[in-house]
């Protein structure tokens, strides 16, 4: 199927916001680091909302709850890289990843059962009505999270990155670590298969066209309702394995993680273009890299400079960087 | 084929259709004529299941609807293209048709033969294959969204407001392809506000106004009476 062709401006965005960073910080080195920094949390950031925009995108849902799917698949691989702590420990990386990997998946699985419970039993009752989307999926957050903490207990929880992630390649005076290299890789390998499903599929196609306007897809003899539950719990599933990797990425979880990574979430899909996947990619890769650049230069500011950078892109372009034409 | 029995359809606390009784022959053009506001589009959204009916039946070669989701009826072989066409914009025209053929998995799936028929009734369709829907022309976009519509075959095609906004090429464009599908046994039900586009197409016609039809009969039939015609639609044909 040829697509449509692309804009590029927003791609630009990207390079752009580095190559403005590089005179501030001075440091080339420190430059590179922050920068595959930024690109490795922007990735993970990818990951947890590329499922978010398509159910906003298809079904017009407001789930303040996707947090909950981030915290449980973050705690699940506590216990099953707990449970295989020979092998995390083990300076083999092939051992450390048979346990990453594993932990990985059931993480998604578990996050995408309940995503199906959740999207059945409290997102269904209240299509079509904003705010009670809003105070429900809120409420189902705030469950998810009690329900958290009577399995794994409400303190924080250590969930220390594999023998071999851990530490960094030394090139000139910048340090990659390893761990982000890691993260950025699971990261473009979501955006492949999303991209390959979007764009080459006919299931992608179809959720390409429920975003733009369900109600003609419909009229067209698809049931949209099982296309809408296959993206939530899609969805879930890559907040599960986002999740994963955020608490590796932190190397602790704790039961509110959901709710903190939340608001990262919100200012990428609005920035995206709501229903937008490469709009989402590009806004996690702003966001994350705003957070490095600022974090580094101007350290309580962090928050300040993703809204900040939100409002400037909006008023760029008030629907986001792709925005969907008919919505 | 198509028949509506007494329907009534409230939206919120609207009561928008006040029993429309209607039916459509199987095999011919039925045009659904009425000033703005009469109900025209409700009584198709209501056919399409988009809004269910409160009240009455309506049947498609005897088998109640009333109650079925939009997707059952679509799959029953009932194309709609809406007033604002329905095109996905973002989606290219090759991709508007994938998606309206649903036994077809790619472009290469679809009915070849039926597709050249379809690019004969519409040029633009095979020149702007590859192009978005986006950026196409208002005409280009209805013909597109008619041309989705019978990419597959479809027993009953239902269109509002075909000649909308376009052009007069355009709109005798649009004539000539629904005269073919009508040609071809398609049952055709079209909202129309031009009255010679529905003078020069229509076998049957039902006028509505304030939610019921008020007058049914031929075309040819209101055609030759001019006062009935001012009486129900305020001009003459």
């Amino acid at each position: 199927m040829k697509q449509p062709e692309l804009d590029l401006k927003p791609l630009l965005l990207v390079p752009l916001l580095a190559l403005i960073a590089l005179p501030l910080i001075g440091s080339p080195s420190s430059w590179l680091t922050l920068t595959v920094a930024g690109l490795a949390m922007g990735m993970i950031i990818f990951v947890i909302a590329s499922g978010l925009t398509l159910v906003f995108g298809l079904m017009d849902v407001l789930n303040f709850g996707h947090g909950v799917f981030i915290a449980l698949g973050a705690f699940v691989a506590t216990s099953v890289m707990g449970a295989m702590s020979d092998w995390t420990q083990s300076a083999n990386v092939w051992l450390n990843l048979a346990a990453v990997l594993p932990a990985m998946l059931v993480a998604m699985a578990v996050a995408a059962a309940l995503g199906l419970a959740f999207e059945r039993f409290i997102v269904q009752p209240v299509y079509g009505q904003h705010l009670k989307q809003i105070l429900i999926t809120m409420g189902g957050m705030i469950m998810g999270e009690e329900l958290i903490k009577v399995i794994w207990g409400p303190q924080q929880i250590p969930l220390p990155l594999p023998e071999g992630f851990r530490g960094a390649w030394v090139i000139g005076d910048a340090a990659i670590e390893k761990y982000r290299m890691f993260a950025v890789v699971i990261g473009l390998m979501v955006f492949a298969g999303l991209a390959w499903l979007l764009n080459r599929t006919k299931v992608g196609l179809l959720i390409r066209a429920g975003v733009q306007d369900r109600e003609m897809v419909e009229s067209l003899g698809y049931r949209i309702q099982r296309l809408f539950v296959g993206v939530f719990v899609m969805g879930s599933a890559l907040a599960g394995l986002g999740g994963v990797l955020w608490g590796m990425y932190q190397q602790s979880v704790v039961p509110q993680m959901g709710a903190q990574v939340n608001v990262l979430i919100f200012i990428v899909i609005i920035m995206g273009g709501l229903g937008s996947t490469l709009g989402a990619l590009i806004g996690a890769l702003l966001v994350g890299l705003m957070a490095n650049y600022t974090g580094f230069l101007f350290p309580k500011l962090a928050l300040f400079s993703n809204i900040a950078l939100m409002v400037a892109v909006l008023l760029w372009r008030p629907q986001g960087v792709y925005p969907i034409t008919n919505r | 084929m198509l028949t509506l029995t007494d329907v009534h359809t409230h939206i919120g606390a609207y009561h928008i259709l006040h029993g429309v009784n209607l039916t459509v022959p199987r095999g011919q053009l039925t045009m659904l004529l009425g000033r703005n506001g009469a109900g025209k589009t409700t009584t198709l959204r209501t056919i399409m299941g988009l809004w269910h009916a409160s009240q009455g039946r309506i049947t498609l070669d005897g088998q109640d609807i009333s109650a079925s989701h939009t997707p059952d009826i679509a799959q029953q072989g009932v194309a709609y293209v809406p007033e604002n066409m329905g095109v996905f914009a973002d989606l290219t025209v090759q991709e508007n048709m994938l998606l309206a053929a649903r036994q077809a998995r790619r472009a290469q799936d679809l009915d070849a033969q039926r597709l050249a028929w379809i690019y004969k009734l519409f040029p633009a369709v095979e020149k702007f294959w590859h192009h978005p829907a986006g950026k196409l022309s208002g005409g280009q976009k209805q013909m597109l969204a008619v041309a989705r519509a019978i990419v597959e075959p479809r027993q009953l095609l239902i269109v509002d407001e075909p000649s909308k906004g376009l052009a007069p090429a355009i709109i005798d464009n649009m004539i000539d392809a629904f005269a073919q599908l009508k040609a071809s046994g398609v049952t055709l039900l079209l909202v129309e506000q031009n009255l010679s586009f529905a003078q020069r197409l229509g076998d049957q016609v039902a006028v509505m106004d304030n939610g019921r039809v008020v007058h049914a009969g031929t075309m040819q039939a209101l055609s030759d009476d001019t006062d009935l015609q001012h009486q129900l639609l305020g001009l003459a044909l």
